[in-house]
């Protein structure tokens, strides 16, 4: 893990500035069925697409807010990471694309029975967005959509 | 990150998430975090590295079973 204390000094700075804000009482879903018996879904804010879509936009004042599908059969080594934060070394998803949307590893566990199965679609965010309110207003509320539409039982979050 | 986690949940999924930053998941609050070891950029630990990061995957569903919420799990290299 990381401390704050020992990030790089701009990073630090926002860290300690940004008026985070505590969600409480924290809502919470509890599981109906064992994780074996469970559709699993994914949420990355690596920033990555599917080739061909619209990439996102690293120059967007507050933080480009919109959201990408990642559908289950994509081809986990070609998808594109747009994220330009220096915030993070990007050497790693650059090696490795599992490193922000571990796609190739939930195959793995489902076809191993560690859970049931791997949801149709899975969902991608440009993380390092300050502008809350619209992602909040504009993006959460289609991205639960989503997976409710797909009938996805478990959520995984991926921050980088 | 935080923000997702709560509208998935309001909305009734069940939902774990990976964090780097354990000092910020805290302030905000989220029903289970998996604290990993490794540098930001580095969520799943090691590239190309499938075992390692299907252990971090395991670790994070396992938190799913525990009743007691909020819970934050601690993944460390030997397994957790």
């Amino acid at each position: 893990m990381v401390r704050v204390r020992d990030l790089k000094f701009s990073l630090r700075a926002f860290a300690r500035a940004y008026p985070w804000r505590r969600i409480d009482p924290i809502p919470v879903t509890h599981l109906a069925q064992p994780i074996a018996c469970c559709r699993v879904g994914l949420v990355s804010t690596a920033g990555l697409v599917v080739p061909g879509d619209v990439p996102f936009d690293a120059g967007r004042r507050g933080g480009d807010f919109s959201c990408r599908v990642i559908p289950a059969d994509s081809e986990v080594r070609m998808l594109e990471e747009h994220h330009r934060s220096d915030a993070f070394d990007h050497a790693g998803i650059a090696a490795d694309r599992n490193m922000g949307l571990p796609l190739d590893r939930l195959h793995d566990m489902a076809a191993a029975g560690d859970l049931g199965e791997v949801a149709p679609r899975h969902v991608s965010l440009m993380g390092s967005i300050t502008a809350r309110g619209r992602l909040v207003r504009h993006t959460l509320p289609v991205v639960a959509d989503l997976f409710i539409e797909d009938r996805v039982d478990v959520v995984l979050l991926v921050p980088v | 990150m935080g923000l997702a986690q709560a509208e998935l949940e309001r909305r009734g999924i069940v939902t774990a998430s990976i964090t780097m930053l354990p000092e910020i998941t805290a302030r905000i609050g989220v029903p289970r975090s998996l604290e990993v070891p490794f540098p930001l950029g580095y969520p799943l630990g090691v590239p190309n590295e499938p075992g390692v990061q299907r252990a971090i995957l395991g670790s994070l569903l396992r938190l799913l079973e525990s009743d007691d919420v909020p819970v934050v799990g601690r993944f460390t290299a030997a397994g957790s």
